[in-house]
């Protein structure tokens, strides 16, 4: 059965003129022949060499590496042969996305592999005068684990406006090591969640394994490329310019497991990519394209997606700065960017500076929120409980960004405008004109049931105190209570017996 | 359709908020059917009493709406199409009412002062009254002393109702009451305000009777005046 999350189908904003596109476009293709690309990877360069590339062995440096010159032709014969349509696929196959570079239907979900795990813990304080007692929060930093990370996965699979799930807490527990890490990774995510599970691949020793454990809970090798429960990120750019050969070999593999992946490049404005916007956007368009063209060129019409997180460095200790207008700017254009290569786009949105909940973090979400659920862009992550730039994730934060998201998407629907809504329209005016009391109230009762007309802030206050933090962890503390969709236990034996290195813990 | 089947179901259209048949009611499955309207003209061909059309059909099913109001399946839009419903019913019946000498709940004279013309807080008042049972003289906005006085006393009405938004044109409040004392009238109509600048003690200080900070604090004042 064709069902699918609904996402939002947006008119997108575009800031960016043809002539606009079309400078960047020309811009990057000759960044591709001149400089051209540092490729550390023998295989892809050879790959590159042989469909018409210029490569020739750079010398001196300690690891080898080629300095590979692309021609325009050989990007965009690739790239065309990238589908434009792809499904991620999910535990729960209502809950797959369909994501289509011509269609604007726009998917949130999570991100990044942060390292700290940011508690809170509400605490009652008595004002010294007059007595009164207020709730305020606590914060305190866990460590990322895997039992963090179910609990993140079990978060989400509530969260309605969530759409996709990115690991956004890094595994660290003392039993971890690069060879269960994934393995581990995956199976907490899955186990705990019934939408499409997203990651990058630590080691690529551990791919066959993923897989393995992907197949067992799709229903086999055929049911898992029909409904592909996982797929991958590669950043397989290190910016400026230089392709990474140990993600290279990673992404050799994944293209050869026939699963779908992303190309992902993250430049800095300011230090790894020129901070102004033709320059960040030309280079990461650079990086990107000719990612999905190794792709290509491995095996056509691989199913990829053109992965832009384009951030800022902040020029008083150059670490990454979002919530600022220029992450949205470089963002919203690689989006426009995609779109004209008939590319699905993977973009970013949603990340605070602030270290905690609270205003500076509402700010910083917000307009990166709106700004990019406009964008168009079909798949954005970073988009739940980031804080601290990508270094700490926050389930009470995840639950504050769904309800603003969930605002973000009522915005961004589209304008229900036509001969027959404007018919009711008029006649309506007629009949209430027609009353002594000339109030539209009774006739809202339609498209409220219908869902049409939005709520208040779910955190709102009726009395003088801001109390969001105090309502939203009590959401959190709600629908944390509510029982986990886990995997069936006949499948979670069969996982187990399948797949080594997996903890005995994460089986509930 | 029998007599108790009818007003049974003139009833279910008031909790359901359907003035006439084009409308939606709160549950699926109503439009097209015949609601309070159609209904109420019905039972008065039947030859069914007006004022049984009027308890058992029309006003009894409020207490309904008014409960599901207090337990937050209905909202304001839910309770408002009901109080809309009796009152197209009412305005249907009042003839028959008259003509049979049954009384209206009493006459309650609303307005919005004078320099003022906002309306919504007032409308939803007299709307609610109106489904309560009261006769409601709605006088709209931007009201005159002069009019507002000259309907009370021709009306004979025991309840005055007066609403403002600006605190610029709160103050008109207050001339009202004192006119209806210059008139020597004052005691014979009880005089409820409301309006965001207004208050309490705002109320106390003009020499009104009460303040009413929304519609449903209206209709309990307006059941606390008969009561007293």
């Amino acid at each position: 059965m064709d069902s699918f999350r609904q996402g939002n189908i947006v008119k997108p904003y575009e800031r960016l003129d043809r002539e606009q596109i079309d400078h960047l476009h020309r811009a990057s293709m000759e960044i591709l022949t001149d400089p051209g690309i540092w490729c550390y990877n023998a295989k892809a360069a050879e790959l590159f060499g042989t469909h018409g590339a210029t490569v020739d062995k750079e010398e001196g440096g300690g690891s080898p590496c080629w300095r590979v010159r692309i021609p325009e032709k050989l990007i965009m014969e690739a790239i065309s042969r990238a589908p434009s349509h792809i499904v991620l696929g999910a535990r729960d196959r209502s809950n797959r996305l369909d994501i289509n570079a011509a269609v604007p239907r726009v998917y949130f979900g999570t991100g990044s592999e942060t390292n700290v795990w940011l508690e809170t813990e509400m605490e009652e304080y008595v004002a010294a005068a007059g007595g009164e007692s207020r709730l305020l929060p606590r914060f305190i930093e866990k460590r990322g684990s895997t039992q963090l990370l179910a609990r993140a996965a079990r978060l989400a699979e509530q969260l309605e406006h969530l759409d996709f799930f990115i690991r956004p807490v890094n595994i660290q527990d003392e039993d971890i090591t690069e060879a269960n890490h994934d393995v581990n990774k995956f199976f907490a995510s899955l186990n705990n969640i019934t939408k499409h599970v997203q990651a990058g691949l630590t080691s690529l020793d551990a791919l066959d394994d993923v897989v393995k454990m992907a197949e067992i809970i799709a229903g086999g090798s055929e049911a898992l490329r029909e409904n592909p429960i996982v797929s991958f990120i590669a950043c397989v750019f290190k910016s400026p310019l230089q392709l990474v050969n140990d993600t290279a070999d990673k992404v050799f593999a994944i293209v050869d497991k026939g699963l779908p992946l992303v190309i992902s490049s993250s430049p800095q404005g300011g230090s790894s990519a020129p901070i102004q916007e033709s320059g960040m956007v030309a280079q990461i368009n650079a990086e990107i394209l000719t990612g999905i063209a190794l792709t290509q060129l491995i095996k056509a019409k691989t199913p990829v997606m053109y992965g832009s997180v384009p951030v800022r460095a902040r020029l008083d200790d150059l670490n990454d700065l979002y919530g600022c207008p220029e992450f949205n700017q470089y963002n919203v254009d690689c989006a426009q960017m995609a779109r004209f290569y008939g590319l699905p786009c993977y973009s970013s949105t949603g990340v605070a500076n602030a270290k905690v909940p609270g205003m500076q973090a509402a700010v910083e979400k917000l307009f990166s929120h709106l700004y990019m659920a406009a964008s168009g862009a079909q798949y954005i992550h970073y988009a739940f409980g980031l804080l601290d730039r990508t270094n700490t994730f926050s389930p009470l934060q995840a639950v504050l960004d769904n309800e603003q998201i969930g605002m973000a998407k009522h915005c961004m629907r589209p304008a229900v405008i036509n001969g027959e809504t404007t018919a009711e329209a008029v006649d309506m005016e007629r009949k209430v004109m027609q009353t002594t009391h000339r109030l539209f109230t009774r006739h809202t009762r339609k498209p409220m049931r219908a869902g049409l007309v939005s709520e208040p802030y779910r955190f709102e206050s009726k009395d003088m105190q801001d109390r969001v933090l105090e309502k939203a962890h009590a959401r959190l503390q709600e629908l944390e209570a509510r029982p986990a969709r886990h995997l069936e236990d006949e499948i979670i034996d069969q996982i187990y017996d399948a797949v080594p290195g997996l903890l005995e813990r994460l089986r509930t | 359709m029998k007599t108790n089947e009818l007003l049974e179901n003139i009833a279910i259209n008031v909790v359901q908020g359907r003035v006439e048949a084009e409308d939606e009611g709160f549950d699926e499955g109503f439009e097209g059917r015949p609601a309070v309207t159609e209904l109420v003209e019905e039972a008065l061909e039947k030859g069914i009493e007006p004022e049984k059309i009027l308890l058992e059909g029309l006003t009894a099913s409020m207490a309904v709406v008014g409960e599901k109001f207090e337990s937050g399946e209905y909202l304001i839009p839910d309770m408002l199409a009901a109080a809309e419903a009796v009152g197209a019913g009412m305005d249907i019946l009042t003839p028959h009412l008259v003509k049979a000498g049954v009384e209206s709940k009493g006459k309650f004279v609303i307005a919005t002062v004078a320099g003022d013309l906002h309306d919504i807080g007032k409308n939803i008042v007299a709307i609610m009254l109106k489904g309560a049972g009261y006769e409601v003289i709605d006088l709209g906005v931007d009201v005159s002393v002069d009019t507002i006085i000259a309907t009370v006393k021709e009306q004979q009405a025991p309840y005055l109702g007066l609403s403002a938004l600006l605190t610029t044109t709160m103050r008109n409040m207050e001339e009202v009451v004192e006119k209806l004392k210059g008139e020597g009238i004052r005691d014979q109509v009880r005089i409820c305000i409301g309006g965001a600048p207004t208050s309490k003690q705002f109320s106390e200080k003009i020499g009104a009777d009460g303040y009413c900070s929304d519609a449903f604090a209206a209709l309990d004042w307006a059941k606390a005046q008969a009561a007293a």
